[in-house]
């Protein structure tokens, strides 16, 4: 057999206190795609970047083709034909695709000269693989599908012959990820490596060809891909049996408790995202909004939640009007009973550079429990952070960590703990379970259920398809920045799948 | 994986650093010195004799480094927004009106403490106004604060010469200065503090107005890390986005910011005018505004780091007077070079050792590869 595309003996990483990889022994061969998988926290995006050189390892040793490669900076794995598509994107928010892709790699002295010729062999790369992505937009313009994308795109231009993707298929849509498989059994074929982290056991077995299980730093099992089933891998992950279907009685509807009416909400750019919506979302119902990234929903929501202007249209909330075209403001909408779980966790949802208690009354900040008039009651907000981490299993359980240093679904985690603890009347979700490992989303589903048998109304916005189906009592779908259906919880994913592509077919309903 | 190079210890991040930024300044600074002909280690000497080494020199120091603090303090506040406040220069010459118009109102019918804070309120206040135009253009009209502060600071200097030779000034006096105020706004001066803890000071112009500095300081602590007001303001100033989000207002933020920062600014003014001269003279601010960047720059915008890295500055300055007197070849203006050399490495370039620290640090763990883990604490 040849050698090992990449070899990890024996490593060691600690953050103090938290041992996040323990004796980690790995072999990936060249020419296969590698899933590892774990829980939230189980150490997966840490030894990743240690291969990657972001995080040196506090012992052992890393083999590239069999030969030992000291990696002690990006520049180093790069250097020796790897590349990383983020967990959480690493582009320059204000700068076009094309300036990312070339960032670092600008080739000369003189920037034009570099972007004609990235410009070309963007082209390249974007009809080789399907990538395709307008090469002047500016990224922070760009639907987090796209932006991922650009960061592919990104690897590939700096020649990877070992790709790490960290949880590429979070943002994605189902076609949006088939596509992804497409190009990463491309690259297979073409002898290039792939490491895969996801949550979604799916895609491990559609895609894999084998499977490393991670548990609490260890590397607990790895598997043939065409050896094992779904449940041996949840099982292997958790460390018990996971219900991978969500269980839930019958919908009580009550009255309505959100009510949209002919919602048109323009971006940025003026473009409009979202065209003349109305739906109503009673207590005690669950309505999903299901669609392909970038179709309008991130801009419906935030507009409920008070966050964007409208250009036109209503939004009533609990009978009383929002004044959604004009001064709206979060704060208030709080205080009315609207929680809202934002798609975006790190610009929006989170402070990163806060310690984690500290973002647990972000919003709620002003609240009367959290402080007097003019001073925060750290004490107080303490143990409330502390109540929470306990109920949401957040870990690791220090309130004084920077929220940096949480893993992905742990941030998300801190995210739903707030806004779910205020006992919303109305909640909006976006993209609860993005990053978050089975058992958690087994555990946040739940939630999202009790809360609706409590009489709440739940506006949940996912490009899950799966999670949409299985939580929703009604789907929207959006295309467009219309809602060009509604379909019953028992919808196919073939029926929505067309009804998201556009497909406008009145008999399709039928 | 959010933060993408393993980060600094605290101690190097606040102690490492700084010291090694200080240290290729003075090197630097050395290098000048020998160049035109003189000792760099009889430099030092004189440096830190001339600032710690009497009672008066004590005094010198921490008078300047008073002002410092506030002009640290004002340029931190805003830092936390995210917004560059570097007005502090202009907002301090306009508060210092306030104070005059104060203590030249009050000074022959009130006594020091009853006109002292009345001062004070005048001195945040007229510094506050100075920045409302930048911090309203700011948040509704987004003209950027760096360069509105900036355009202030002409404006203020040329205010300040008109008002000082045409109003302020005296009949039949030939500087552009105040006439000199009486009793009632004669702050305490703090020689005999000074002399009880043994330190033989005498002509120091440290004042009351260092303790109030300090408030200050602790008022920042208070304002920034405890208050609802500075959880808005860093929120704020680490995103924008979660800002909006959590309904905190961007316009109100950036223009209550702008007047802390201002008003923090202003108090500088009570230094100099109440504390040392008792009168308000031409360009009593002297350049504070902006050494208040360094300061806070190299104060990592804490407090406490403020009050350390102004506490240096005040060295540099009162100790830089020293060795313009002592060498020959080194003027006042060589001193002004070297000052600005060590802003230069402990200000603006203070991100220039950091990625090489990190590197050493992070090779000089246990991670030379293949080594046996130490065993740690859980299992
Ligand atoms: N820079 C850091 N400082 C302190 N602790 C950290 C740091 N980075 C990661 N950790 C901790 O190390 C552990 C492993 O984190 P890691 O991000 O590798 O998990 P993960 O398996 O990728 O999880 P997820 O599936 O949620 O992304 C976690 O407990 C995390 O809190
Ligand atoms: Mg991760």
């Amino acid at each position: 057999m040849a050698d090992a595309a990449i070899e990890l003996v024996g490593i060691n990483k600690s953050f103090g206190a938290v041992r996040a990889n323990r004796d980690i022994h790995l072999k990936v061969e060249p020419g296969t795609i590698h899933g590892i998988i774990g829980e939230n926290g189980a150490g997966k995006s840490t030894l990743m970047s240690i291969l990657y050189g972001f995080y040196q390892a506090d012992s052992g040793e890393i083999r590239i083709g069999g030969k030992p490669a000291a990696i002690k900076t990006p520049n180093e794995a790069i250097a020796h034909g790897i590349g990383m598509v983020h967990q959480h994107f690493m582009l320059v928010e204000n700068f076009t695709v094309l300036e990312n892709i070339i960032l670092g790699a600008e080739g000369a002295a003189l920037l034009n000269r570099g972007i004609a010729r990235a410009r070309g062999e963007l082209h390249r790369l974007e009809q080789e693989y399907g990538l395709e992505v307008e090469p002047d937009a500016v990224i922070e313009e760009l639907a987090v599908g796209l932006q991922q994308r650009v960061e592919i795109l990104k690897a590939l231009y700096r020649g990877a012959e070992i790709l790490i993707l960290d949880e590429p298929t979070g943002v994605l849509t189902p076609a949006e990820a088939d596509h992804l498989f497409l190009i990463l059994r491309r690259l297979k074929d073409e002898g290039k490596t792939v490491i895969l982290i996801t949550h979604k056991l799916r895609e491990i077995m559609a895609v894999t060809d084998n499977v490393s299980v991670m548990r609490q730093g260890q590397m607990v099992a790895t598997r043939k891909t065409s050896e094992t089933t779904v449940e041996e891998l949840a099982e292997l992950m958790v460390g018990r049996r996971v219900l991978l279907h969500v269980e839930k009685g019958e919908a009580k509807p009550g009255e309505v408790k959100l009510s949209v009416r002919n919602l048109t909400v323009k971006d940025s750019r003026g473009v409009t995202m979202v065209k003349d919506v109305s739906f109503d979302v009673r207590g005690g119902e669950i309505v999903g909004i299901a669609g392909v990234a970038g179709n309008g929903q991130s801009e419906l929501i935030e507009t409920i939640a008070g966050i964007r202007k409208a250009v036109s249209g209503t939004v009533m909330l609990d009978g009383r009007p929002v004044d959604v075209t004009g001064a709206a403001d979060p704060a208030d909408l709080r205080r009315r009973g609207l929680a809202h779980v934002p798609e975006d966790r790190h610009h929006m949802g989170l402070i990163l550079p806060f310690e984690e208690y500290e973002n647990s009354i972000l919003g709620y900040h002003n609240d009367p429990e959290y402080g007097n008039g003019v001073f925060l009651d750290l004490k107080a907000v303490e143990a409330d952070a502390r109540d929470k981490i306990a109920k949401y299993d957040i870990r690791p359980t220090d309130p004084h960590l920077k929220t940096a240093n949480f893993s992905g679904g742990n941030q998300q985690k801190i995210v739903l703990a707030r806004e779910m603890e205020q006992d919303p009347g109305v909640l909006i979700v976006g993209q609860p379970t993005r990053g978050v490992d089975v058992g958690a989303i087994e555990f946040i589903h739940k939630r999202l259920i009790a809360m609706r048998d409590a009489g709440k109304a739940v506006l949940l916005v996912s490009v899950e398809l799966d999670e949409i189906r299985s939580l929703s009592d009604r789907i929207l779908v959006m295309f467009d920045g219309r809602i060009v259906g509604e379909r019953g919880p028992d919808a196919t994913e073939g029926a929505l799948g067309l009804l998201m592509a556009g497909v406008e077919q009145k008999e399709a309903a039928e | 994986m959010s933060a993408p190079y393993a980060k600094l210890p605290a101690w190097a991040d606040y102690g490492l650093i700084p010291l090694i930024n200080l240290i290729v300044a003075f090197f630097v600074a050395g290098l000048v010195v020998l160049l035109v002909g003189e000792s760099p280690f009889e430099a030092v000497q004189l440096m830190i004799k001339g600032a710690f080494g009497s009672g008066r020199g004590i005094g010198y120091t921490l008078y300047y480094a008073t002002n410092f603090i506030f002009t640290g303090l004002a340029v931190a506040v805003a830092f936390h927004a995210g917004l560059f406040n570097i007005g502090g220069e202009g907002q301090a010459s306009v508060a210092g009106v306030g104070v005059a118009v104060v203590c030249l109102a009050f000074d022959s019918i009130l006594p020091w403490w009853v006109t002292f804070p009345i001062a004070v309120v005048a001195a945040a206040i007229f510094g506050a106004a100075w920045a409302l135009i930048p911090a309203w253009l700011q948040a509704y009209r987004g003209s950027h604060i760096v360069i509105t502060t900036i355009m202030f600071n002409f404006i203020a200097a040329s205010l300040m010469v008109y008002l000082l030779v045409n109003v302020f000034k005296a009949p039949g006096q030939q500087a552009p200065e105040t006439r000199t105020f009486l009793e009632g706004a004669n702050i305490p001066s703090l020689e005999p503090l000074l002399n009880m803890l043994g330190i033989a000071a005498r002509r120091t112009p440290l004042n009351i107005t260092f303790f109030l500095a300090l408030l200050a300081a602790f008022g920042v602590w208070l304002l920034i890390w405890r208050s609802r007001l500075g959880y808005e303001i860093r929120t704020m100033g680490h995103s924008p986005k979660a800002a909006r989000y959590a309904g905190i207002g961007e316009k109100r933020i950036i223009i209550v910011t702008m007047l802390i920062s201002a008003g923090l600014a202003g108090l500088m003014a009570l230094n100099p005018i109440m504390g040392a001269q008792d009168r308000m003279q031409l360009g009593f601010v002297g350049g504070a505004g902006f050494v208040g960047i360094a300061v806070a720059l190299m104060g990592r915008s804490h407090p406490v780091g403020i009050i350390l890295a102004a506490i240096l500055f005040g060295m540099l300055y009162q100790g830089g007077a020293e060795i313009a007197f002592e060498m020959p070849n080194i003027t006042r203006e060589m001193i002004v070079v070297i000052m600005g050399l060590v802003i230069f490495f402990a200000g603006a370039l203070e991100h220039m050792f950091r990625p090489a620290v990190q590197a050493t640090l992070a090779s000089l763990r246990p991670s030379s590869m293949g080594l046996k883990p130490k065993p740690a604490g859980d299992a």
